[in-house]
């Protein structure tokens, strides 16, 4: 019921992404989708787009704060103008800080409690309404995936609003605890979508984690949820 | 000519009033001040290699697999189907004692423009690292300092840190040695070489703009002894910017797909100086360069200060005339100027103009080649004798069990995890095995195959016996890419030493060489570069003698490879290799347990180390083993910890030996090529076939299972501890 539907990914290159690379080959070559580049000076989301990723690394140097910069490129207005069109955007680790930076995604992600650089693998655990992301995943379903990052440690906007947590830290069973969190993200966060649902910022890196040969696979279920969810749902219309 | 007033004398320029004559009679004139300043850096010991050459001409340099040795930015070794591998080490250790985060920071920086300058994609990092007690709070600043210039230099610009070593000894108080390594992979077709050749093309400099940063940083820094006053050298570190350097990396190999470039090199140590004359000199051509057109950070400075500025992120770009503005574009778009500063000559000079006033004029091979060789003297250690002293005399430890726990705790044999957790070991997707395996490998996309990298060293080995210290240094390295499935390749050196005028410093360093040239020719692992590091010292005192090692080997089959961790209960236990030989001489045991560093230090047998190198490695790619290590430092008590403790399940092991030698020499001894695995039942035939083949010894030695390690010996239970303990007493060694 689903052939014939194209799932066309973006992968967006900010001066400094570093994960730009391994994104557009884990699309490309496991995920087996196409994907091309978007430059940060790129003024719209080419036609035909299905899902726009943000990549990991150290936009503009992290320089400022994390995301900062990059938010402010032409590339990221366009990305606000496919967001709102119903397309799919995906931030990751970076990704995710430019979104907060941009106003795509609510709250801040601010430097981890322990004030360093982590890298490591995680356990989170699937949280709230499906959303495209996590569509083909099941509520309290439990992954594992690789961090790293200096600066994950979400707040939610001051206003007191809640954000749809999509993914929480937490451990190998499921339990969440302080014990379990890398970075004092409040809650556990580890991923949140917009209120529609379209947008998601996680830290965790699923495109480390989508080939067996690099220690698990979790990762590739997070992007074939968008994938599965884009041929059933998503291509007629949000 | 014009000249400069601030630096008049050789001595200032860190020579000699000989070397001074020397450069009158090769340029047939008194050099300017400039020029001396040029001569001072270009003449230094760090660029030279005046004390070292004569030496290093005994290492191996050929082999078949070496598509490019020494003398190069990187050494290039083939990996067939059309690709190469780059690789290369070098030290930052004056800079970060000076300034340790921005010291090591630099020294990432400088080494990945290394691998970038002959086109390869830099893909992995790996550091060795050396620092005194702990305790001491100096100490511990220098070590946090240089572990965070590594995480976020490495981090940000994206080229995974996957390996490396650390080692903490009083003899490293005064000088931290901060040696890292790059390996890049690259299209055999892309290699370029740092050469300016074609009489009229446009050289370019490229990224960040020339500041006052490094002055002297290879004369001054890096060719002298530390000193009290080193505070004041602060001025000769740079500072780091890893996100100029990304952009340099990507504008780089972007404009590498074309040929609108002919040569590219990196300006590090001694800079615009160093990078202009070693090019035009491989190319046998000249260099004219107006230093107006070099962008700067402060308007006011002299063509002294920018000739011999080492400010980071800058890379000499050789152009093809007439693509001047594909090439200005393709940088552009990287956010990089890219400033036309002068041209290739014709005349075997490097000439460095003020608009049209010349104030430089220097014969190219004069500043490259032509500083003196000097054949040191050399002296053997005095207290030589005293280090022939056995280990009879030390009692045997009551429990096996704390004596186990209390080596585990040591931060030179513990767990490295808080470390390498604030590296980004992961980005670029080919890590498969990570820090904390015997070597890291690295996956080659769109292949089976990888690439196995590691780095050692031991000073102590080295301070007892240099030549078979560096052996073992050499076998300690194969022995690491062996176990986790890898074909030994060639090697990259860094040569760590204190101050070559003292002539026992001399002494080991000649002796160092000579044992790993032997090593090296018998293992069948040429070196292809490297550096050398003297005076490595502080008053009078000097480092232990420290040769590192960087090995690169290649793997059949990344996804063989099967790290250290115990798989499953059941599985038999094997020992291959020199089974019976180890001792507690040199060892680690003597020197955390007892504070002895003494004894003889093994030769390396090379026979032995190739059989059993061989029988480890197909025991992997045929699929045989469920884990494998080498055992090494701490003797195979650590190597059984570490099997438990990156055991998944946390499984443990019961070993029942058969052995009449005391019980501390059979758990912790050291020496030769020693591999422990771990064989499925119905694969134990294979492993017999293979023991037979390579003509390597094996035994079974015990068990897998349970959640403890237990030691039998002659039917007695001796040692017991759960895996829960070993991984605790591991994490604590660095808290």
């Amino acid at each position: 019921m689903c052939g014939g539907v194209i799932v066309q990914f973006c992968v967006v290159t900010y001066p400094g992404s570093n994960c730009d690379r391994d994104c557009y080959y884990v699309i490309g070559e496991v995920l087996a989708e196409p994907v091309r580049y978007l430059r940060h000076w790129a003024e719209h989301v080419p036609r035909g787009t299905s899902c726009v990723v943000l990549p990991g690394g150290f936009s503009y140097g992290d320089y400022l704060r994390p995301g900062a910069i990059a938010a402010r490129m032409p590339v990221t207005g366009a990305i606000e103008d496919f967001a709102a069109g119903g397309g799919l955007v995906l931030g990751i680790c970076n990704g995710f800080q430019i979104l907060c930076e941009a106003g795509l995604l609510p709250g801040s992600l601010i430097v981890n409690d322990h004030l360093a650089f982590s890298c490591l693998p995680v356990h989170v655990r699937v949280e709230g309404d499906p959303s495209p992301f996590t569509h083909s995943l099941k509520q309290g379903e439990v992954l594992r995936m690789p961090i790293a990052h200096r600066d994950g440690n979400y707040r939610p906007p001051s206003d007191g609003a809640q954000p749809q947590v999509a993914l929480r830290y937490c451990s190998p069973a499921g339990e969440l605890g302080e014990d379990y969190n890398p970075n004092g993200s409040q809650y556990s966060t580890a991923a949140i979508t917009n209120e529609r649902g379209n947008v998601m910022g996680m830290m965790p890196h699923p495109e480390r984690c989508a080939e067996s040969i690099l220690g698990g696979e979790d990762g590739m279920r997070v992007l074939q949820s968008a994938v599965d969810w884009w041929k059933e749902v998503g291509s007629y219309g949000i | 000519m014009g000249s400069e007033p601030r630096m008049a004398s050789w001595e200032e320029a860190g020579l000699t009033a000989k070397e001074y004559d020397e450069i009158c009679e090769q340029l047939r004139r008194p050099p300017n001040a400039l020029e001396l300043g040029m001569y001072g850096l270009m003449w230094s010991e760090h660029c030279s290699y005046k004390s070292s050459l004569l030496h290093l001409e005994q290492l191996p340099t050929e082999g078949e697999r070496v598509l490019q040795g020494p003398g190069e930015n990187a050494g290039i070794i083939d990996l067939g189907d059309g690709l190469a591998a780059a690789f290369r080490i070098e030290s930052h250790n004056h800079p970060s004692a000076v300034e340790p985060v921005q010291g090591a920071a630099t020294g990432v920086g400088g080494i990945l423009r290394d691998i970038l300058a002959v086109g390869a994609r830099p893909i992995a990092l790996l550091d060795s690292l050396r620092f005194g007690n702990l305790h001491d709070s100096r100490v511990e600043h220098l070590f946090s300092g240089v572990v965070s210039g590594i995480s976020q230099y490495g981090n940000s610009v994206g080229v995974p840190t996957v390996g490396g070593e650390v080692y903490f000894d009083d003899a490293y108080a005064d000088n931290p040695l901060v040696n890292v390594m790059c390996v890049g992979i690259m299209s055999t077709e892309q290699l370029t070489r740092g050469t300016a050749v074609g009489p009229g093309n446009p050289v370019y400099i490229v990224g960040a703009p020339t500041g006052r940063d490094g002055i002297h940083g290879a004369s001054l820094l890096a060719s002298r002894q530390l000193g009290d006053g080193d505070g004041d050298m602060r001025p000769a570190v740079q500072v780091g910017d890893p996100f100029r350097e990304k952009l340099l990396i990507e504008g780089c190999l972007e404009m590498l797909q074309s040929d609108a470039v002919i040569g590219l090199n990196d300006l590090g140590a001694a800079g615009l100086t160093s990078a202009a004359s070693e090019t035009a000199a491989r190319g046998g051509t000249g260099m004219d360069i107006d230093i107006r057109a070099v962008p700067r950070r402060e308007s006011d400075m002299t063509p002294y200060e920018i000739m011999l500025s080492e400010s980071q992120e800058r890379m000499l770009v050789i152009g093809r005339r007439g693509c001047e503005e594909e090439i200005e574009e393709t940088f552009r778009r990287w956010e990089l100027d890219a400033a036309c500063i002068g041209k290739v000559t014709n005349d075997e000079v490097l000439s460095i103009r003020d608009g049209e006033r010349i104030l430089a004029h220097i014969p190219v091979q004069s500043l490259t080649s032509g500083a003196p060789r000097y054949d040191r003297p050399t002296r053997p250690p005095s207290d030589c004798a005293a280090r022939e002293a056995g280990a009879e005399e030390i009692p045997i430890p009551h429990d096996a069990g704390d004596a186990l726990l209390q080596m585990l705790s040591h931060p030179n044999l513990c767990s490295r995890r808080s470390i390498y957790r604030q590296y980004d070991h992961m980005v670029g997707i080919d890590t498969v095995l990570t820090p904390g395996a015997d070597a890291a490998v690295l996956r080659i996309k769109g292949t089976e195959r990888g690439l196995a990298l590691v780095t050692d060293g031991n000073g102590m080995l080295c301070r007892l016996d240099p030549e078979r210290g560096a052996a073992q240094t050499v076998a300690e390295s194969y022995r690491n890419i062996c176990a986790v499935g890898g074909e030994p390749l060639a090697v990259t050196n860094c040569l760590n030493f204190a101050d070559p005028e003292h002539p026992e410093v001399m002494h080991a360093f000649q002796q160092v060489v000579q044992g790993m040239a032997r090593a090296c020719r018998e293992l069948n692992t040429p070196v292809t570069g490297g550096n050398v590091s003297f005076y490595n010292q502080t008053l009078d005192r000097g480092i232990a003698p420290t040769p590192v090692i960087g090995m690169v080997g290649s793997v059949d089959d990344v996804s063989r490879c099967p790290g250290r961790g115990f798989q499953r209960p059941g599985d038999a236990v094997l020992m291959a290799g020199q089974i019976n030989t180890a001792k507690l001489a040199a060892s680690q045991y003597l020197n955390i347990m007892h504070g002895l560093q003494e004894g003889p230090v093994p030769e390396v047998d090379y026979d032995a180390e190739r059989r059993a190198g061989e029988l480890c490695r197909r025991a992997i790619m045929e699929d045989a083993v469920h884990s494998a290590t080498d055992i090494s430092d701490g003797g195979l008590m650590i190597a059984v910890s570490e099997c438990g403790a990156a055991s998944d399940e946390g499984l443990g092991c019961r070993l029942d030996l058969t052995d009449s030698r005391r019980p501390d020499e059979l758990l912790f001894g050291e020496g030769g090529p020693r591999y422990l695995l771990t064989v499925p039942e119905d694969q134990i035939d294979t492993l017999v076939c293979l023991a037979r083949e390579t003509q390597c010894p094996v035994e079974r030695i015990g068990t897998v299972g349970g959640s403890e390690v237990q030691v039998h010996v002659n039917g007695e239970l001796i040692l017991r501890a759960s895996v829960p303990s070993l991984c605790r007493a591991r994490g604590e060694g660095l808290t």
